[in-house]
């Protein structure tokens, strides 16, 4: 069995996101990146399956700037079987998922793990249009997954509003992860210092022949509205007064 | 600010690790641990399941592998994400009380002491002061004779961290004569009858982690429990010492990085006279002062860490980078309080933990004097 699954280089969440000079993109000097954190739990659950299956093999993949190398060692150093960076510059959610499907039919994967989106610009897209384009079944938001003995599908639970949902799709699919889906572990010492002998293979985007023209453009970029500060209130009365006439909530 | 020269790869990516582990498993209980002086027995467990707590340890006695430097990265990145340098102290009480059980001590030793610290499952401390005398370890004065299978200990030590948890205790003892030929190592085990904790001693800061009094009366230690040789203490403790030291170092050169992290914050956000604080050139340059101190400190460690790893062990060098990183680490706290003013002196802001925690370093471990004297000694003055 073969695993693919996705690590997206994304500024650390807890950084503070300041927007560049020119107003279009964030201001990358002195950011610390890491692995989108959906992708962690997507890497996780390859390497779960891994691990039941016994012979399985998990490939991680980055799609973006040489950087993501980083990011790929992580997905080593927890246990991944060996990556691929397809470096690019520019690319928006269609261009990575037509890259992605140039992976998926270099490396035919029983299953596609991807996060449910990535934390830094949220599109929540990857996952979809890749398994369209493929034309494979897709499980999204998953928070279980279990494989059938025979390997021939995957019995997955969604968390819908109000409730589970749990579908069984064929093999092979693409699945993409939730939050609850599981808690990655961490990257041991000796785990480290094997991934820095696993191969990563270098791929530039341009060479796979895929259209990555943007379709989406940023123009502007603006931080949120500065939170106001708050008041101490004297009274009950002067908060309902203050809730009817001024927030206008009640 | 990056890192040591020394890091590799591996070091960035430990970081990562341990700076995941810390800002979720201690920054959010930081505070409420600080103020309650202790924090929950299953850290320890967590923090071995996450593969940190035994890194700079070899596999073969249940550790991660690696070694120093990547015990002091990942120590720092605790500090710097956790918040709570009482909390990492308290974890890495086993940094001074096993390496002697792993030099000198049997198999046997190592199966039952290493392999469990290192998996989470027992608390270690190492207690060499006594209330008579830190510095003059010569003089130690805790006393074990050999009765048949045992010996019988008699006496007291203090400041131990981790001592009032710990489920044994690394303890110098006199077995033989007057001065340094006299002292051995000897594991007392919690529970052993005579052994008690005396006193949970209340400290001006590493608040989380506990530091305790212990008592030694006609208290039976198996003979089994002796580390190494009759008389090999003062070797041990020295030896023990050098890594002390660095780690002791490395630990200010954190808390200074942190320190110097939160008034960069404070300094962009707080408004005085119309303009943030950092629109000031003195609290600018005050910033940049702290930074290159840092530094500094961050150099001379680093160095000391390479030379060790190279098999230069120098207690003279590894002293200077003690006192060093302390100087730094006072003053830089110092400012940090500064920096931030009023709340600088309140209990809720990190700096004032820091300030505090701060003041240990110039005394543990060996005084900022003591660090003179092997300095002097060495340079043959
Ligand atoms: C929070 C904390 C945790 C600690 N944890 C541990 C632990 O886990 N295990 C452990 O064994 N110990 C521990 N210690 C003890 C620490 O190592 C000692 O406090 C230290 O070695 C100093 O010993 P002392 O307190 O007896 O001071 P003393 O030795 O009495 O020194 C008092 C003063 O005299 C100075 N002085 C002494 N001799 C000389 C000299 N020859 N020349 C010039 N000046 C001199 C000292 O520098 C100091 O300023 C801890 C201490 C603290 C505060």
């Amino acid at each position: 069995m073969k695993i693919l699954v996705t690590a997206k280089r994304v500024p650390d969440p807890e950084s503070t996101i300041k927007v560049n000079s020119s107003g279009d993109g964030i201001e990358e000097a002195g950011i610390k990146w890491v692995v989108n954190p959906f992708d962690e739990i997507a890497i996780e659950e390859a390497l779960r399956v891994k691990e039941a299956q016994g012979d399985a093999e998990v490939v991680v993949v980055s799609i973006g700037p040489s950087e993501a190398q980083e990011q790929l060692r992580t997905g080593l150093a927890m246990g991944a079987d060996r990556a691929i960076l397809v470096t690019g510059e520019n690319l928006d959610t269609s261009a990575v998922a037509k890259i992605l499907v140039k992976i998926v039919e270099k490396e035919s994967p029983d299953i596609v793990i991807t996060g449910k989106q990535a934390i830094d610009d949220d599109s929540n897209e990857v996952g979809q249009m890749t398994a369209q384009l493929l034309g494979w079944p897709q499980a999204t938001f998953i928070s279980e997954l279990k494989i059938a003995d025979d390997k021939s599908s995957a019995e997955c639970t969604r968390e819908v509003d109000g409730g589970m949902e749990t579908i069984s799709v064929p093999l092979p699919a693409l699945i993409t992860a939730d939050l609850r889906l599981n808690e990655p572990r961490y990257a041991s010492l000796p785990g480290i210092m094997k991934a820095r002998k696993k191969p990563l293979e270098q791929i530039e985007a341009a060479s796979l022949g895929v259209d990555t023209t943007p379709k989406i453009v940023i123009k502007s970029m603006a931080p949120p509205p500065a939170r106001e500060a708050g008041r101490i209130v004297e009274s009950v009365d002067e908060l309902v007064t203050a809730l009817q006439s001024e927030a206008k909530v009640l | 600010m990056s890192g040591y020269l020394f890091e590799r790869e591996e070091h960035k990516e430990l970081r990562r690790q341990a700076q995941r582990f810390a800002a979720a498993e201690i920054a959010p209980h930081a505070h409420e641990w600080e103020e309650a002086c202790e924090f929950p027995r299953a850290l320890y467990p967590r923090m071995a399941e996450a593969g940190l707590l035994g890194v700079g340890y070899s596999e073969e006695y249940g550790g991660a592998g690696g070694d120093i430097s990547h015990a002091l990265v990942a120590a720092e990145e605790m500090v710097l994400a956790g918040k709570s340098v009482g909390t990492v102290v308290g974890l890495g009480s086993h940094g001074i009380a096993i390496p002697p059980i792993i030099r000198l001590g049997s198999e046997d030793q190592k199966a039952r002491f290493v392999r469990p610290v290192l998996e989470g499952r027992l608390i270690s401390a190492l207690a060499i002061t006594e209330p008579g005398g830190g510095s003059d370890v010569a003089r130690l004065r805790t006393k074990a004779e050999r009765d048949g299978d045992h010996y019988v200990v008699n006496g007291s030590k203090t400041f131990i961290t981790s001592g009032c948890r710990a489920d044994f205790v690394t303890t110098a003892v006199r077995t033989g004569g007057e001065r340094h030929g006299g002292i051995s190592m000897l594991v007392i085990e919690r529970g052993t009858p005579g052994f008690t904790v005396s006193r949970k001693l209340e400290k001006t800061g590493w608040w989380a982690s506990d530091t305790a009094e212990l008592s030694f009366q006609d208290c039976r230690v198996p003979v089994g429990n002796l580390i190494g040789d009759e008389g090999s203490g003062f070797l041990t403790i020295m030896m023990n010492f050098v890594t002390e030291r660095l780690s002791l170092a490395s630990q200010c050169v954190a808390i200074g990085e942190l320190a110097y992290r939160e008034s960069v914050a404070y300094s962009t956000q707080r408004e005085a006279f119309g303009r943030t604080l950092g629109g000031f050139q003195v609290l600018r340059h005050k910033l940049a002062d702290m930074a290159t101190r840092i530094a500094a400190a961050r150099a001379l460690t680093g160095e000391c860490v390479i030379r060790f790893l190279d098999g230069e062990e120098s207690p003279s060098m590894a002293a200077m980078a003690k006192n060093t990183a302390t100087d730094m680490c006072s003053w830089v706290c110092d400012q940090a309080v500064q920096i931030h003013g009023g709340y600088g002196y309140m209990r809720e802001y990190v700096v004032e933990r820091l300030y505090r925690d701060a003041r240990l370093y110039p005394i543990g471990g060996g005084t900022r004097e003591i660090m003179n004297e092997i300095i002097s000694k060495v340079e043959g003055y």
